[in-house]
């Protein structure tokens, strides 16, 4: 038995090497010399992005937190194309996507929202959303809008999530509490193969409780699909103990940044003195 | 006696008949949540052009099907301004329904009634004459029991379909489309499509049936539509077995009946439209009410 069990080990260390291997300077998004301005030639002008760069390597687990108007929510738009871009290039996979409108960007992004209500489609099933989000790869036509031989996949996924929801195929999303909802979400939005997935404080809406499960449920999605991921949240706790990168926003910037070993020593305390010392340098400047 | 069952029986046949527009205006209401006002635009264009087809001596079930893509063609129309040019939902609907006006003339040449007495119909040819030969007015009553019906079963299908689905995704949550890679704006320029093609037909069929058309009969349809719509949902919304589709219709036959009776009850023609709005704006507090006591947050504010 113990023999089989290194054996075993050995092997994934070694898939998962060569994988490091390979991957190690792939990156799977690049922000280059991003500027954007809000309400430009109005008293309300904001320049929010000057000259903002960054990137994501591939498979990596970004967890991104700020203060309010920081600009995350912003940054995520113009990644999925939610809202124009004035200058600079965004790419993904090395592929520039800058013009590319948010719809097509959907077919490798998948995005969970803060609202639980945006991830689904309130007024269909459980089973309808998860029929039309299994389709997205290919035509929408006029065959059967639901495949009777994928409903045991999708109570197998659901069933995952240990909510309860493989019983209740036939509900409306509408009536799903907002854990049930976000994790619906989250099952959705990785159900096809993605490239990128963007967190947008998908558990900002929860209670404490649903809120670790939602978190739990992400963490094990993302290391199973290994997909690259973008998640901002305002739960420290959560930026400190998910993820292999943390990054710091404040006013279009990224102002604090730590992976790896570094990230790991990086505790809640040393979170908020960085937030107290921007509050006093804003302070100071204004 | 008689006259009661003369009365059911124009109730039952214009139920059905304004029920294929009730159909068209739940897609765009209630699945799209769009209130298309274009629709007081596309019925007349159905009948008129119905009207002229006919004159024409085209086979009256095709001229049925070209008044659906007439209709869908306006919708089409509507749907670009709102999608495209970014127009509200209810201008873009004013906007075609009014310069549908000018198209319906042009198709009358220019005449305010277009009568085809006597002229091929569904009503007097085939199906229809052979119903009618058996059942006298009741034989109408069939012959639009059936049309409506077949629509009925076509759009049910039609919804359950993969398209389908996608389009009551639009209407439900238009960013669920997007995430799934697809443009909410063109599900919602088809939805349009579908719903002005069937209230064109609906048009189409009133007029073969009076064997005339009039180019002014559209005012205040979109108002009869909707509160059809509410109220079916309203009365028969809960009762599972019975579709949206289904309780649009049955809405339909309710309102009809109310007007019929109001009519009877020797009440003036010309305060027919105040009492259509009357009837909408009760339809739309039992639905609100309705709403709320399944405590859906959403409200429908914008009627
Ligand atoms: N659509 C918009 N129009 C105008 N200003 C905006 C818009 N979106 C965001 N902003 C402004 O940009 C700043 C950053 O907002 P946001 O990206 O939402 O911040 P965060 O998500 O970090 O809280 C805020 O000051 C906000 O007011
Ligand atoms: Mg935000």
């Amino acid at each position: 038995m113990d023999s089989l069990d290194n054996k075993k080990d050995i092997n994934i260390e070694e898939k998962t090497d060569k994988k490091i291997g390979n991957k190690i300077n792939k990156k799977t998004v690049e922000f280059s010399h991003i500027y954007k301005t809000f309400n430009p030639g109005t008293v309300n002008e904001q320049d929010l992005f000057t000259d903002f760069n960054l990137s994501l390597k591939e498979d990596s687990f970004n967890s991104v937190v700020g203060s309010n108007g920081s600009g995350k929510t912003t940054m995520l738009n113009l990644l999925c194309g939610s809202i124009p871009i004035d200058s600079g290039d965004i790419l993904i996979d090395g592929k520039n996507i800058t013009k590319m409108k948010e719809h097509r960007r959907s077919r490798f992004i998948g995005r969970v929202y803060q609202d639980p209500a945006m991830g689904t489609c309130p007024g269909l099933t459980i089973l309808e959303n998860m029929s039309l989000s299994d389709n997205k790869e290919r035509k929408y036509t006029l065959a059967p809008g639901i495949d009777k031989k994928r409903v045991d996949y999708f109570r197998d996924e659901l069933s995952l999530l240990g909510m309860g929801l493989e019983d209740k195929l036939q509900v409306k999303v509408g009536t799903l509490s907002g854990g049930q909802r976000q994790a619906l979400s989250l099952l959705i939005a990785t159900m096809s193969p993605i490239k990128l997935l963007i967190l947008d404080e998908h558990t900002a809406a929860l209670d404490p409780k649903s809120s670790e499960l939602v978190m739990d449920l992400t963490q094990r999605v993302i290391s199973e699909k290994h997909i690259t991921t973008i998640m901002v949240t305002h739960n420290l706790k959560f930026a400190v103990s998910y993820g292999d990168r943390l990054l710091m926003m404040h006013r279009g910037d990224v102002v604090f940044e730590a992976s790896g070993e570094d990230k790991n020593n990086v505790s809640i305390k040393d979170l908020t003195d960085r937030f107290d010392e921007i509050s006093i340098e804003d302070g100071n400047t204004l | 006696m008689d006259i009661f069952l003369n009365l059911l029986s124009v109730i039952l046949r214009e139920g059905f008949i304004y029920g294929i527009m009730a159909i068209g205006v739940y897609i765009t209401y209630k699945v799209l949540d769009f209130p298309d006002l274009s629709v007081d635009g596309t019925f007349p264009l159905g009948g008129c052009a119905s009207a002229a087809l006919i004159t024409l001596g085209v086979n009256p079930i095709i001229a049925c099907v070209i008044c659906f893509g007439a209709g869908a063609l306006a919708g089409l129309v509507t749907g670009i301004l709102h999608v495209k040019l970014k127009i509200t939902d209810l201008l873009s609907g004013i906007l075609v329904m009014t310069a549908l006006y000018s198209v319906n003339m042009l198709v009358t040449s220019k005449k305010a009634v277009l009568s085809i007495f006597n002229m091929n119909t569904i009503f007097n040819t085939g199906l229809g004459k052979l119903l009618y030969d058996i059942f006298g007015q009741w034989g109408w009553v069939i012959m639009a029991a059936i049309v409506c019906i077949i629509v009925k079963i076509l759009v049910d299908i039609y919804l359950s379909t993969k398209s389908g689905l996608l389009l009551r995704g639009a209407g439900s949550n238009s960013l669920f489309v997007t995430s799934l890679g697809r443009d909410p704006g063109n599900m919602k320029i088809l939805g349009l499509m579908l719903g002005n093609g069937l209230t064109a037909l609906s048009g189409a069929v009133l007029t073969q049936q009076k064997e005339s058309a009039d180019v002014s009969s559209g005012t205040g349809m979109v108002v009869m539509a909707l509160a059809a719509v509410i109220l079916g949902e309203a009365l028969f919304g809960k009762v599972s077995f019975i579709r949206a589709t289904t309780t649009a219709v049955l809405g339909m036959m309710i309102y009809r009946t109310g007007l019929t009776v109001a009519m009877q009850m020797g009440l003036d023609t010309i305060y027919l439209k105040a009492l259509m709005s009357g009837l909408f704006i009760i339809a739309l507090l039992v639905g609100r009410e309705n709403k709320k006591r399944q405590n859906n947050s959403v409200l429908r504010s914008r009627l």
